[in-house]
């Protein structure tokens, strides 16, 4: 028999101050950073006005980390670095060390371990990515696997700086697209409506919320079979899947019929242009675990040419902003389509309204 | 005894040099002491394996949470639970990290014991909230585990419409471009929300992210209700003497094809001397020249940051990037801090009060009207909002004369 006990109350503490766990050479330097080196790829050396220094050997590692792999990882940043560990935006981690003598044994150690010393300047980073059918509950796709495929490939360039520059690639199992905006970005398309079974919608969905949530507004409350259900306006649906996750009767997942769709020209940072949204390059390519092979292709094909082609310091965007989009897919010999002219509010932007036409 | 199960596919992902996450979890179903891992792995394994062949999703979510919260956890009930039983419950923890995402390999261990006794002993750092995820546990095990790393200074994130756990660059403990505090502000702003971190009340989800420069490391201007972005208002400082050396190891026509003519307001040019003459009041702080000429190029002295509001993803009316609300805000003293968790506030309970269920902010601000949206939160128009000024005559102003007097007097204000 269970015994009664009061329940613990927690202690709202929130987020925890960093500072606490940061190198002390880090710490003692705070907001006085002169400039920073890279010595080799997957290196970076940062020098203080004091004249300190300190080096931060980055790494690659799979992201969802095994308890034997973390402490593993420890071990590493106890017996070869200094016992600091800091994660980048793109799960790599980062050692630091005070002392440039410790940076070559580091990266043997690390290396001797499997992990991969890289993601610097000018490289291709460690694809950002999502749960996928590890842990969603509403994916098209895997994450993990797509990844672990793809870095697999590009490996080389995730530990060489040869690229003209930076390239950060996400991925998405879905078209809510948690991944984000990336220079090129690995996204599920649905292409059909969602399969609905009338039998549950009564039951698992708040309907009012579902035909909210339609982006245009095809889904309509509907008496199916003698019960409450919901109806789609099969001529207007998007095959978005926005209806799915407040209603998992509405199965938007296909085996065949969920796709892949590439993006390319997204960019967070304010260097040179503004920040940009990333744009459709290619779509229906099948979602074919365990490798995914096709899409991995017109990934690395895409960066050939981008790498043959751009010029020092472009991002992907800056470089078709230069050569045009007519190119563009020219010389990635992609196919142009009508679904490439966007439709959604706003699209008017988007058209060529003048004679800027490159021949 | 241990179920196993054979997975086929998941077995080629072992294969190829990038380390593989397959790889580890086995190795947790094989290698691990404790049965309750091992089982608890072979059936995640196997439902995985399950998900490959059909090319289909198992998990559906539910109601779980820890006493006293009302959200953190992303709970997962398998909808094949009868074939995996062991993983039949697998929820994920969203922790909080310490700001920065800065650990020692001590506060690591730590969380990796706490989680070998209640969890799956899988792990990863971080989501794209910025979430430690601990994957997978069962409901019961979840309160134990919190109550755990609770008791050691860690709490959950974010789940839900709810303030969500913040992001903050690397910034000041490393970075020679940082304009600002990064730590400080993550900590302030979102430590100022906890309450509504774990009590999710809002129409929908609200993020806060800080970036110490405008190269935005965080991507905060394209995926956060609430950008921070370190910049500055003085003059870029140059090292003459380093462009010079710079110059001389690069070459002039690098200087001019990378550094030149890649100024998006042209306001940079290099003398006869191999000098840099700037003219910092074109600059737009776009960073491009002191990316590449990070010696000799620094941000100036008078630093702050620029909030912009109403960043967001795909769902429902497409991508929306934040947009200025406050071009500058100094952060020097307590005051200044404070006036940044005001503006907050303000913008949050405003979100509260006017979004549609389901709503971000910026999507609220894009049915409104900016100019609702600012008048809601107390705060005056300003050119540094626009890429232009409205192009459609079609508008209403007969108030124009108030208006223009507002503008005219908060100019001499600042004169004064």
């Amino acid at each position: 028999m269970a015994t009664a006990s009061t329940p613990r109350s927690p202690i709202e503490s929130g987020c925890p101050d960093g500072l606490q766990y940061v190198h002390p050479v880090m710490l003692k330097n705070f907001g006085n950073w002169d400039y920073h080196v890279r010595p080799r790829p997957g290196v970076l050396c940062h020098i203080a006005k004091s004249g300190d220094k300190i080096w931060t050997v980055r790494v690659g590692t799979q992201r969802i980390l095994d308890l034997f792999t973390l402490r593993k990882l420890c071990d590493i940043g106890d017996d070869f670095a200094d016992g600091h560990i800091h994660f980048t935006l793109r799960s790599n981690l980062e050692y630091m060390v005070d002392k440039e003598e410790k940076v070559a044994p580091l990266i043997e150690a690390v290396e001797k371990e499997g992990f991969i010393v890289g993601g610097t300047g000018n490289s291709v980073a460690m694809i950002s990515h999502t749960q996928g059918w590890l842990h969603c509950d509403i994916p098209g796709t895997d994450a993990s696997g797509v990844v672990k495929s793809m870095m697999d490939e590009l490996i080389d360039e995730f530990k060489k700086e040869e690229m003209p520059n930076r390239v950060h690639i996400t991925t998405s199992c879905c078209q809510i697209n948690c991944g984000g905006q990336g220079d090129i970005a690995i996204n599920i398309q649905h292409t059909k409506p969602p399969k609905i079974n009338h039998d549950l919608v009564s039951n698992v969905c708040e309907r009012p919320s579902v035909v909210a949530r339609c982006p245009v507004a095809a889904i309509r409350p509907a008496m199916v079979n003698g019960k409450a259900s919901l109806e789609v306006d099969e001529k207007k649906c998007i095959c978005c899947g926005a209806c799915y996750p407040p209603c998992p009767p509405m199965q938007i997942n296909d085996a065949e019929h969920s796709k892949l769709a590439i993006w390319v020209g997204g960019n967070h940072s304010n260097a040179r242009s503004k920040p940009s949204f990333q744009k459709l390059v290619a779509a229906g390519i099948p979602n074919n675990p365990p490798r995914w092979p096709e899409a991995t292709a017109i990934v690395k094909r895409i960066l050939k040419v981008y790498k043959e082609s751009a010029r020092e310091w472009e991002r992907i965007n800056d470089w078709i902003d230069r050569i045009g989009w007519a190119r563009f897919f020219e010389m990635t010999n992609l196919p142009f389509t009508k679904f490439h002219i966007d439709n959604w509010r706003g699209a008017r932007k988007s058209l060529n309204a003048s004679t800027h036409i490159r021949f | 005894m241990v179920k196993k199960y054979e997975t086929p596919m998941l077995d080629q992902l072992e294969t190829g040099p990038w380390p593989s996450f397959i790889t580890g979890i086995r190795d947790l179903a094989d290698n691990h002491k404790d049965e309750r891992i091992q089982a608890v792995n072979h059936s995640l394994l196997g439902q995985l394996e399950h998900s490959y062949e059909t090319r289909k999703g198992y998990w559906k979510g539910g109601t779980v949470s820890v006493f006293g919260y009302g959200g953190g956890i992303i709970p997962r009930f398998s909808e094949v639970g009868n074939q995996f039983e062991a993983s039949r419950e697998f929820h994920t923890l969203r922790v909080q990290p310490p700001a920065g995402n800065h650990y020692t390999t001590g506060i690591l261990r730590q969380l990796a014991d706490s989680w070998e006794k209640y969890g799956s002993g899988l792990i990863t750092f971080h989501g794209q909230t910025g979430n430690i995820m601990f994957i997978g546990t069962t409901t019961e095990n979840t309160q134990h585990f919190f109550d755990e790393v609770n008791s050691y200074g860690f709490d959950l994130g974010g789940a839900g419409p709810c303030v969500r756990t913040a992001m903050s660059c690397v910034g000041a403990t490393r970075c020679e471009q940082s304009c600002a505090n990064e730590h400080k502000l993550h900590l302030k702003l979102v430590n100022n929300f906890t309450d509504d971190v774990h009590r999710p009340a809002l129409p929908y989800k609200f993020k806060f992210k800080v970036s110490g420069c405008p190269n935005d490391c965080q991507n905060a201007i394209e995926r956060s209700d609430f950008a921070v972005i370190g910049t500055w208002r003085d003059e870029i400082k140059v090292k003459q003497d380093e462009v010079k050396a710079f110059v001389k190891e690069k070459g002039r026509k690098y200087v001019i094809n990378n550094v030149i003519s890649r100024c998006p307001t042209n306001c940079i040019s290099l003398e006869d001397d191999d000098t840099l003459e700037i003219n910092n009041s074109d600059c737009v702080r776009c960073m491009h020249c002191l990316n590449v000429m990070n010696k000799a190029l620094s941000p100036g002295d008078d630093k702050g940051v620029t909030l912009l509001i109403g960043g967001k993803r795909t769902l429902k009316i497409g991508d929306l990037m934040g947009t200025v609300i406050v071009p500058f805000l100094k952060m020097e003293s307590d005051e200044d801090y404070d006036r940044i968790v005001e503006i907050a506030e303000e913008t949050i309970d405003f979100f509260a009060e006017n979004a549609l269920e389901h709503e971000r902010t910026g999507e609220m601000i894009e049915r409104i009207g900016l100019i609702n949206f600012l008048e809601g939160i107390g705060i005056d128009v300003d050119p540094n909002m626009v890429s232009h000024p409205r192009e459609s005559s079609y508008a209403r102003m007969d108030t124009w004369d108030e208006e223009a007097e507002k503008w005219n007097n908060r100019k001499s204000e600042t004169a004064a």
